[in-house]
């Protein structure tokens, strides 16, 4: 039958979880794949790789210009995932949505262009102990060249965030404060409503790194009134590539142009240039248009299932994964805040965490090790490494029991 | 197989490393880095002429990487530059090629394992690298990326 021109199909899940998700039904070293690297990022189910293929197969065009069938089809998927992620992040206006790279082009965007703008000698930029590299190195590039300083907030040795601790950083020279919502190297979940509501308190702006949150919890922008959040879409079941930035309307529309190009500018002469509106003033060049639609359908996937049966189903098999590695002797886990999300990072007397990977491998089951790009949270924990896994909701307890008994089998052959 | 790449020789140079420590009186010493699992150590050397008259090494790394800098004392100690860097090229092959083990690796051949582990021939090398930057006269710390 021939290809015919469709709307992507709506993705709604069906069937057990793990089914939906090619990858996962693999062998590895003649073992079930027991995938446990979501931080790193999530797989794909087949509902998005479809959308995506569907895209280059049947819709491919550039978007914003053509006036031929396709390019307007293009167009349309491009920008209904705009609104679908409006929605997913309850953000108010669809313009407040810039489609990104992933949450390190969001954080970049933003220090480039509001930090440029705003921050001067003396002044001062907060963030937390618990960074990853992506939302220190781009503060540094900024402070190293506007003699800016960048302030840390300290945590506890659960790895919270220390709230008083933060607050007395807070001065009127702080002009931007940026911190994780779930840490990627420890799980913790930041109270990013209280973190924002004390900055705002001293008229400071506020940027959330939604990278390992938004795949595990609801996400209100309006709520939290936080004045930047980014996600990126591999974190997400999305291809990678494709991101967002959500930012108020209001001070995007301040900031000065990231990128200058195509579809950026309303007007070009050698005299002078105008630029677009929002959110176009920021997509400069042809966008990622095929990940786009890829996170359009991804996001229609979350809903599918329901992002807070997939909250409480996580939070349960965490809970399990805790009790578990926890009984296992000379086991400790790095990172244990109150309010955790999917990751169990840990380190193991007298093994290395790399050696600790490998042999893990060698039974199937995909863990990270290493700093995670947050060596300085595992210098604050005297750890130079961690055995990371982390969770999605497509983990069940058999796939925790098989990294349990993978650890016992590095005990055995570390002796 | 994973008994090939754990040997016994090496379980035991990791939990045990020998020539593990500081030497204030060293001709050059150099810090060696992998910064994708964070292996770090800190290789000493002191020269009589071109030979290896000792060597040392501190730091922290996984069994791979510290039972190789172990091994690695111990092979090149006693030998002339040129005799340590021939070593080296026989262990590399080792570690990266399908050719059958070079003769004369000794105790080093223990390592013939990590050739069917691509991404730990890092930390089996990063000692090595090491040592030809101190061997060569190169003052930067070495890093494997």
């Amino acid at each position: 039958m021939p290809l015919t021109a469709t709307s992507p199909q709506p993705c709604v899940p069906s069937g057990l979880p793990r089914e939906q998700f090619p990858v996962l039904s693999q062998r590895v070293h003649g073992k079930p794949l027991v995938y446990l690297d979501n931080a790193a990022t999530t797989q794909k189910p087949q509902c998005v790789i479809d959308a995506m293929n569907q895209f280059y197969q049947a819709d491919n065009s550039n978007i914003h210009r053509g006036v031929h069938e396709l390019s307007e089809r293009s167009t349309r998927h491009y920008e209904e995932a705009r609104v679908k992620l409006q929605r997913f992040l309850n953000a108010p206006d669809w313009r407040e949505i810039i489609f990104v790279r992933g949450v390190t082009e969001g954080i970049n965007l933003v220090a480039y262009t509001y930090g440029r703008r705003h921050v001067q000698a003396g002044d001062e930029i907060v963030i937390s102990a618990m960074e990853h590299h992506s939302n220190i190195v781009p503060w540094q590039i900024l402070c190293e060249e506007k003699q800016a300083v960048l302030r840390i907030a300290p945590i506890n040795e659960r790895g919270e965030l220390l709230l008083d601790e933060y607050e007395k950083l807070l001065n009127p020279r702080t002009k931007l404060v940026s911190m994780v919502h779930v840490s990627n190297a420890l799980g913790t979940v930041n109270p990013v409503a209280e973190i924002t509501r004390i900055a705002h308190q001293h008229g400071v702006p506020v940027f959330i790194d939604g990278a390992q949150a938004v795949a595990h919890m609801q996400v209100d922008v309006q709520q939290f009134d936080c004045d930047f959040y980014s996600l990126s879409g591999h974190k997400m079941f999305g291809p990678t590539g494709i991101g967002v930035l959500y930012g108020k309307a209001g001070l995007l529309n301040k900031m000065p142009p990231y990128q200058g190009g195509g579809d950026m500018i309303r007007s070009v002469s050698f005299a002078k240039t105008t630029y677009n509106d929002l959110p176009y003033k920021f997509e400069a060049g042809t966008p990622n248009i095929a990940g786009t639609i890829g996170l359009g359908a991804a996001v229609d996937y979350i809903n599918g299932i329901g992002i807070d049966r997939i909250q409480e189903y996580e939070h349960d098999l965490l809970a399990y994964g805790t009790a578990q590695l926890e009984s296992i002797p000379g086991l400790r886990l790095i990172g244990t805040a109150r309010e955790k999300a999917s990751v169990l990072s840990f380190v193991l007397e007298g093994v290395h965490p790399h050696d600790v990977g490998t042999i893990l491998d060698r039974e199937g089951v995909a863990v990270r090790t290493g700093h995670h790009c947050a060596q300085p949270v595992l210098e604050w924990f005297g750890v130079p490494a961690t055995t990371r896994a982390s969770l999605a909701f497509y983990n069940t307890k058999q796939d925790i029991d098989a990294l349990v008994a993978g650890i016992y089998k590095v005990k055995e052959i570390f002796g | 197989m994973l008994q090939d790449l754990y040997a016994e020789t090496i379980k035991d140079h990791n939990k045990s490393p020998r020539n593990f420590h500081i030497m204030p009186d060293a001709t050059r010493d150099v810090e060696g880095y992998n910064p994708l699992c964070g292996d770090k150590l800190k290789l000493f050397v002191k020269l009589d002429g071109d030979i290896v008259k000792d060597i040392s090494f501190v730091g922290a790394g996984c069994a791979i990487s510290t039972a190789s800098a172990s091994l690695m004392t111990e092979a090149v100690k006693g030998k002339s530059r040129a005799e340590a860097m021939q070593l080296m090229e026989r262990f590399h092959d080792l570690l990266t090629t399908e050719k059958p083990a070079p003769a004369n690796l000794g105790k080093l051949a223990v390592f013939s394992g990590v050739r069917e582990f691509p991404a730990r021939v890092k930390c089996a090398t990063l000692a090595w690298h090491t040592l030809k930057s101190a061997l060569t006269g190169a003052s930067e710390a070495v890093s494997t990326e």
